[in-house]
């Protein structure tokens, strides 16, 4: 088990280095030149803005760049934010518990959905009941998390007053009191990102049962006189997961891109929110870290349905 | 496969042999009993055309300024009521509308021409060349695609611009990067297809016949495998609106005064408490639009690709 684990972490190693290099090409191709406001400045002379750029390396060959930026991140040297005057590493540690807190709850529903209701759906195929699951799965999909957000904060925190929809983090209460606040300032951004990751992994997992349970290893359980529960749960379900857990990996980039929109509208202080506020504030460093941190998350989460789909499917074997 | 189930309701299995079915017409039959799939097809239908051709009959100018009607809620005179500086929404939504569905559409083009040419050289060559290519696809499919989108657009948008207008250069710039991120599927489905249907019997017979490697494809394979790509490409043009009025939302898409239904959201946010409409009907139009679109697709992949159900 370890050394499939560590096989697949060496494999994630090229990817990272892909995207990084991908990260760096976009912004070695960008226009603009971070000396041109000191082009404009008379009170330095052509010789002294060439001798800050020599002595900064701007004029090197692009391989040369990539690699000196490539070890300082390695090095977590990620640079100084423009803006707030904090290392960017510092500001990224601190925005991350929120939008990790956020996007691992709503998985959680998400998948407290879409495992109940996908399997009983694909077990009654084309029964009312899987034909209304159908329907509002393919409305809670095709809703926008930004339309929804604002129609749950229309009808929460403005028609019913139930919810509020700016997220604090400086509650000032203790014991009990402080967790009721958190808890239901974090109930409409969870459900936004849950309810629509809930609707198209709910269509996954249909199908996915779907395609095993007419399978003949299955009517071989049920003629041994097991009774049915047993049956989905132990030889549908977990081979109808394996299918599921890929799809659900490769719905961590919208996952996140989710999160962004979500962390917009409620104002989460998380990663998202950062990334947005340093693009509006033209603060780079920033930008390149926290896209790169995106990245690195996806990659881990890759990583993690790799070793599930290690454990759930038994002819992939470990050595 | 062992069981009866099918994958759609309209996949039979044997379907009843009457007089010769064309292609066409055997895929059209399929696509008329997904009744939400045709229902949908008349409401996109007509969404389109008012998009098209609505300001020629509501004739209000997008940017009619008018300060005696600011946040008003529906009436006749504003079916959709007006926002803070009192301009009709009707009309804004209209306008937006155009944008979205060209965005839209367009971005899907880049996306499928892409996903079609890298999945055709990758089902067509075998070794290396094929690797590096899944290689690339895969490496495209666990970028951070939102992350991506705002930082390409922060760092090129003011060049651009420069050169060919804001809104031309918005425009450009998003659907290039939107169609740039969305073509892994299609090149995947791609590949499979070319990976299944090169060994086929028609093919052998064409190379046989002594056809050229490019008429072989352009002729007996890409024809025969274009199915899902449709039903792909469908789905896209969803996920492209969905994309561009994520950005205009956050407010990092087309520029303030061009009223695209996800900027509309954009500014209507802070007034929700007293003017909900503002918000509710740009809303609406996006996830009628991405709705009804889906559902197509879902008819589309019963009638053109009936064994696949994802």
């Amino acid at each position: 088990m370890a050394q499939y684990i560590l096989r697949r972490l060496l494999i994630a190693i090229p990817s990272l280095l892909g995207i990084s290099v991908i990260l760096f090409t976009v912004l070695a191709l960008a226009p603009g030149d971070p000396f041109e406001e000191l082009a404009t400045n008379p009170a330095i002379p052509p010789d002294v803005r060439a001798a800050l750029r020599a002595s900064l390396g701007i004029d090197d060959p692009v391989h040369i760049r990539y690699f000196r930026w490539l070890t300082a991140m390695l090095q977590g040297n990620w640079g100084f934010s423009f803006v707030s005057r904090v290392d960017v590493d510092q500001l990224i540690l601190q925005r991350l518990p929120a939008t990790l807190l956020v996007i691992g709850t709503s998985q959680i529903l998400a998948l407290a959905i879409a495992l109940p209701v996908g399997v009983f759906a694909a077990t009654r195929p084309y029964s009312v009941f899987d034909q209304v699951a159908n329907t509002l799965a393919f409305i809670g999909f095709s809703l926008p998390t930004f339309f929804t957000g604002l129609l749950m904060i229309l009808l929460f925190s403005v028609t019913l007053g139930w919810l509020p929809f700016v997220y604090r983090t400086d509650i000032d209460a203790t014991g009990w009191r402080w967790w009721w606040e958190h808890l239901r300032q974090t109930i409409m951004p969870v459900l936004v990102l849950g309810l629509f990751q809930g609707a198209s992994w709910t269509r996954f997992v249909r199908s996915a049962v779907l395609d095993v349970i007419r399978l003949d290893h299955v009517t071989t359980a049920r003629s041994k006189g097991l009774p049915e529960s047993r049956v989905t749960m132990r030889h549908v379900v977990r081979n109808a997961l394996i299918p599921v857990v890929t799809l659900v990996a490769l719905q961590m980039p919208a996952v996140f891109g989710g999160a962004i929109v979500t962390e917009q509208i409620f104002r989460i202080p998380g990663i998202g929110s950062l990334l947005i506020s340093a693009i509006l504030a033209n603060d780079t460093p920033v930008i390149m870290a926290v896209t790169f941190v995106f990245a690195c998350l996806v990659i881990f989460f890759n990583l993690l349905a790799d070793v599930l789909y290690g454990w759930l499917d038994p002819r992939i074997s470990y050595s | 496969m062992a069981g009866s189930t099918l994958a759609s309701p309209t996949a039979e299995i044997a379907a009843v042999r009457r007089a010769p079915v064309t292609p066409g017409r055997e895929a059209w039959r399929r696509f008329r009993k997904h009744r939400m799939a045709v229902a949908s097809a008349v409401v996109l239908s007509l969404m389109i055309l008012a998009v098209l051709f609505g300001h020629f009959f509501w004739t209000l100018a997008i940017d009619d300024i008018d300060f005696s009607a600011r946040l008003q809620h529906p009436s006749w005179a504003h079916p959709f009521g007006t926002d803070d500086l009192g301009q009709d929404i009707l009309a804004r939504v209209l306008y937006g509308g155009r944008i979205s569905l060209a965005v839209g559409f367009a971005a899907m083009a880049v996306a499928v021409l892409v996903g079609v040419t890298v999945g055709s050289i990758a089902g067509m060559s075998r070794g290396f060349v094929d690797t590096a290519l899944m290689w690339l696809t895969d490496l495209f499919l666990s970028l951070p695609q939102l992350p991506l989108l705002l930082l390409i657009i922060y760092l090129f948008r003011d060049a651009l611009t420069k050169v060919v207008g804001v809104e031309m250069g918005v425009f450009i710039l998003i659907v290039a990067v939107i169609g740039g991120f969305r073509w892994m599927p299609v090149a995947r489905l791609v590949r499979a297809q070319f990976f299944s249907l090169r060994e086929k019997e028609f093919v052998e017979a064409a190379r046989a016949l002594g056809a050229s490697r490019t008429r072989i494809v352009m002729q007996h394979i890409l024809p025969n495998s274009l199915g899902p790509v449709i039903v792909a490409g469908t789905i896209d043009v969803a996920a492209a609106i969905i994309a561009e009025s994520t950005l205009s939302f956050l407010g990092l898409g087309f520029p303030p005064d061009t009223p695209t239904w996800g900027r509309l959201l954009f500014d209507a946010k802070d007034n929700l408490d007293f003017a909900p409409h503002w918000a509710i009907f740009p809303g609406l139009m996006i996830f009628l639009t991405v709705l009804t679109i889906n559902f197509v697709g879902d008819g589309l992949r019963d009638a053109l690709d009936p064994r696949r159900v994802v």
